[in-house]
């Protein structure tokens, strides 16, 4: 008995232990969040903030659904692989409320240029020509139909969709 | 595909539809999405790739991806006979505005796009202290933004290099190959983009997808596989000197 | 680019840790070196050393109150700090920093020190006035038992508590090594020797500064070094230096050997941006030039004035080399591309969250710390003055 008396300051500081331990719990309980540990160390809830981003490009099906015509010419030419927003730019905007959103037509001296400037780093069999040389200045869709560039699949259209 | 007008009536309000479901923000709103039935990885088609730098562009508007730093990003190799150990390597502001012309000689270009690799065994994940950053269950390795601690320790962790610390937000950042879009049936804002085709989207859990397919029948490899990390992002024709 | 030569993952080009996190190993390497130098008395029983075992005590618990600094400085969100308490990963070697900080704080260095002071803890409580008075008064937990048999169990279960204290203390430094070491992804840092190199390393710098602290403080108070204490000190510095040495050599000579993909690189990297912070600065000036003269020490009987001066000396070149050797494995391991193909510099901001001036800041408060303990917990009481009468 006299080994807790001699022993009791001990005791107190190891109740102070157990006191901040229980306090700990007791916090833990309600700062962690509700959905952690749902699918494994992380916060389950977290899956879906990922997944609530704003999708900005709507994807080619969602153009196609509307622009048959273009897809017509699109589809058996060159640039049949070439998705829409790849020239177009992101236009989901446009695809949720098509009068609001007028997408810009691109500049093709920037456009073009970008995938079909010679280059010695790309793949040899790829189309590529020194602007310069190639159109003297002129722009692309003078002779070029963008939606299906080849110079014999049909008429140029000199510039119009 | 030649519409009449009775299938366009039917079509277009099928498109608004589908285009308001992927609108809707959670994979709860797109039925059918189960995370257990999907297994994500990417191919690259490295012959494919021309550097147009799409991809880079594309991630930035899609992500809102910050300046200076990159979810993806695409690398050109020079390689020739002195150097095929160390290879001429560039990526001018991660190749976003695609590359300058290179001058022929007798060496070999090919341009190299890179990405988060979503490894299955990831070194990140294993770091982080906290559990701020995770598999899913269908094979994306995400961060939790409300969660991180920014302590950076994922990113000395990662042997690819894909990830930094958002300058605004004071978190690790990433690619979430467009988790957004793929639980919605959409591909990745880079695959979308890209011309060539150079980058594909995979489902390996699908066996009709057929990227999985090439993936079966093709000869492919991941970066660095001696670190072992399970990546999945697969790359056709890729040359030894890449790093 | 700016400051990058060759190629480097577009990510990479910028540091992500800075000085700060050169600061934290570095301290709580003193840590875990001023404790292991107290339990050389505590434990192994060298009366030798018994001058300094209050201040090492003291200087170990001032630098782990700083130690959390300058981690939170560097956080891009510290108010979540608390998850790793809340939700550690278990597969982390981060997420045991909480918990090992704490133990070690609480279970190891508090407790020891308040079973070693209690008796003084007890007295001053009933001879100080004011708020001062409470304060002594809350360290006492309300116990004012100082009797014959208390002291004794203190004295037993302090002992058990160093006995604990010395693989804590490993832990403590060994797992920030672990930290480094088990990286894969970076070649500078896996080792499965870095724990082992961090501890050693530590156990050096924890010992030199107490010896220095007691040599400056002694020499403030305007009272006589016990010179066999420091020469016991000494001793044992340069034998566990030696150890340190060799490991760290082993690393390079191993490295050297084996030369795999990285060498190349690191090669590069270690004759150019980090030939002064490692080759001049760790290993000639705070490594082998301590080793010489506390050597020379050893083995020629020099005068005490001469002996004073060289520990001085010693001391501070090896606080300065191992500062450089977690400079070197930190920031050396950011300046290489994991492309292997390019390097890029560090740029060290002056007045910024992580900036140098921090450093600097965090650097100075555990010695504002350890003054408030000596002034709150006197290490010399009577027994000093007793020494100093005879």
């Amino acid at each position: 008995m006299s080994v807790f008396k001699d022993a009791g300051h001990l005791f107190r500081f190891a109740g102070l232990f157990v006191l901040a331990f229980l306090l700990f719990l007791v916090i833990r309980g309600f700062v962690v969040p509700k959905t952690f540990g749902q699918y494994g160390h992380y916060r389950g809830a977290a899956i879906g903030d990922v997944a609530a981003h704003p999708v900005k490009f709507a994807g080619h099906q969602t153009c196609e659904a509307c622009h048959t015509d273009i897809l017509d010419v699109k589809k058996n030419g060159k640039h049949a692989h070439v998705n829409c927003e790849a020239c177009h730019g992101a236009l989901a905007k446009h695809a949720d409320d098509p009068a609001s959103v007028t997408p810009v037509r691109p500049d093709t001296a920037v456009l073009c240029a970008r995938c079909h400037t010679a280059s010695a780093a790309k793949p040899k069999g790829f189309p590529q020509v020194v602007p310069a040389d190639h159109s003297t200045g002129l722009p692309c869709q003078m002779c070029h139909n963008p939606h299906s560039p080849a110079m014999d699949a049909g008429a140029a259209a000199g510039g119009t969709k | 595909m030649n519409i009449s007008r009775r299938q366009m009536l039917i079509l277009l309000p099928a498109a608004a539809v589908a285009w308001k479901s992927v609108q809707a923000g959670t994979p709860e709103d797109s039925p059918n999405y189960k995370m257990t039935d999907h297994w994500w990885g990417m191919l690259i088609d490295v012959p494919k790739c021309i550097g147009c730098g799409n991809c880079v562009r594309a991630c930035q508007t899609e992500n809102d991806v910050p300046d200076g730093n990159f979810r993806t990003w695409v690398e050109r190799y020079h390689v020739t006979d002195e150097n095929m150990t160390s290879p001429e390597v560039i990526s001018p502001d991660g190749g976003k505005e695609g590359f300058p012309v290179a001058q022929e000689d007798a060496g070999k270009y090919f341009f190299v796009p890179k990405l988060c690799n979503h490894c299955a065994d990831s070194p990140c994940t294993q770091v982080c202290p906290v559990g701020a950053t995770f598999v899913t269950p269908d094979g994306v390795v995400m961060v939790d933004q409300s969660y991180c601690l920014g302590c950076a320790y994922c990113v000395q962790a990662c042997p690819y290099g894909c990830r930094y610390i958002h300058p605004e937000k004071h978190v690790a950042d990433k690619c979430t190959l467009c988790y957004h879009r793929i639980t919605k049936g959409l591909t990745t804002a880079c695959c979308e983009t890209c011309p060539t085709g150079a980058r594909q989207l995979v489902d390996l859990k699908n066996p009709k997808d057929p990227i999985h397919e090439f993936l079966k029948t093709h000869s492919v490899q991941v970066l660095k596989p001696q670190m072992a990390t399970g990546a999945k992002a697969y790359y056709y024709d890729l040359d030894g000197s890449v790093r | 680019m700016n400051g990058v030569e060759g190629f480097m993952y577009p990510n990479e080009i910028a540091l992500q840790w800075s000085v700060l996190i050169v600061l934290y190993p570095f301290i709580t390497g003193l840590v875990a070196g001023a404790f292991i130098l107290a339990s050389l008395e505590r434990v192994f029983r060298v009366e030798a050393v018994k001058p300094t075992y209050r201040l090492a005590l003291l200087t170990a618990l001032a630098f782990l109150l700083d130690a959390p600094l300058p981690l939170q400085l560097h956080l891009g969100h510290p108010e979540r700090s608390p998850e790793m308490y809340f939700t550690p990963h278990s597969t982390s070697a981060m997420a045991m920093f909480g918990y090992v900080y704490l133990w070690y704080l609480m279970a190891v260095l508090v407790l020891e020190i308040w079973l070693d002071y209690r008796r003084d803890i007890v007295l001053m409580s009933q001879q100080s006035k004011g708020f001062l008075r409470l304060i002594y008064k809350v360290m006492t937990l309300g116990s004012s038992n100082i009797s014959e048999r208390s002291l004794a169990i203190d004295e037993r279960v302090g002992w058990i508590v160093t006995i604990i204290g010395i693989p804590s203390a490993f832990m403590l430094h060994g797992y920030v090594g672990f930290i480094f070491g088990s990286i894969k992804a970076n070649p500078w840092w896996s080792s499965p020797l870095m724990p082992v190199v961090f501890i050693f390393s530590a156990m050096v710098s924890g010992i030199a500064a107490v010896m220095l602290l007691y040599m400056a403080i002694t020499k403030l108070r305007k009272q006589k070094i016990d010179v066999r204490c420091v020469d016991s000190i000494a001793m044992y510095l340069f034998y566990i230096f030696i150890i340190d040495f060799s490991l760290e050599m082993l690393d390079l000579i191993h490295r050297i050997y084996e030369a795999d993909e990285s060498f190349k690189s690191l090669n590069f990297l270690v004759h150019t941006q980090l030939f002064i912070p490692h080759i001049v600065i760790q290993i000639l000036m705070g490594t082998l030039v301590p080793i010489v003269l506390l050597g020379i020490t050893q083995v020629i009987k020099l005068p005490e004035i001469v002996r004073k001066r060289m520990y001085a000396v010693a001391g501070c070149l090896t606080m300065v080399g191992i500062f450089a050797m977690r400079w070197n494995v930190v920031i050396g391991g950011q300046l290489f591309s994991k492309s292997f193909l390019g390097f890029t510099t560090y740029k060290m901001a002056l007045v910024t969250r992580e900036g140098l001036l921090a450093a600097i800041a965090l650097t100075i408060l555990p010695f504002i710390f350890l003054w408030v303990l000596i002034k709150l917990l006197p290490p010399w009481g009577e027994e000093h003055e007793a020494a100093a009468a005879d």
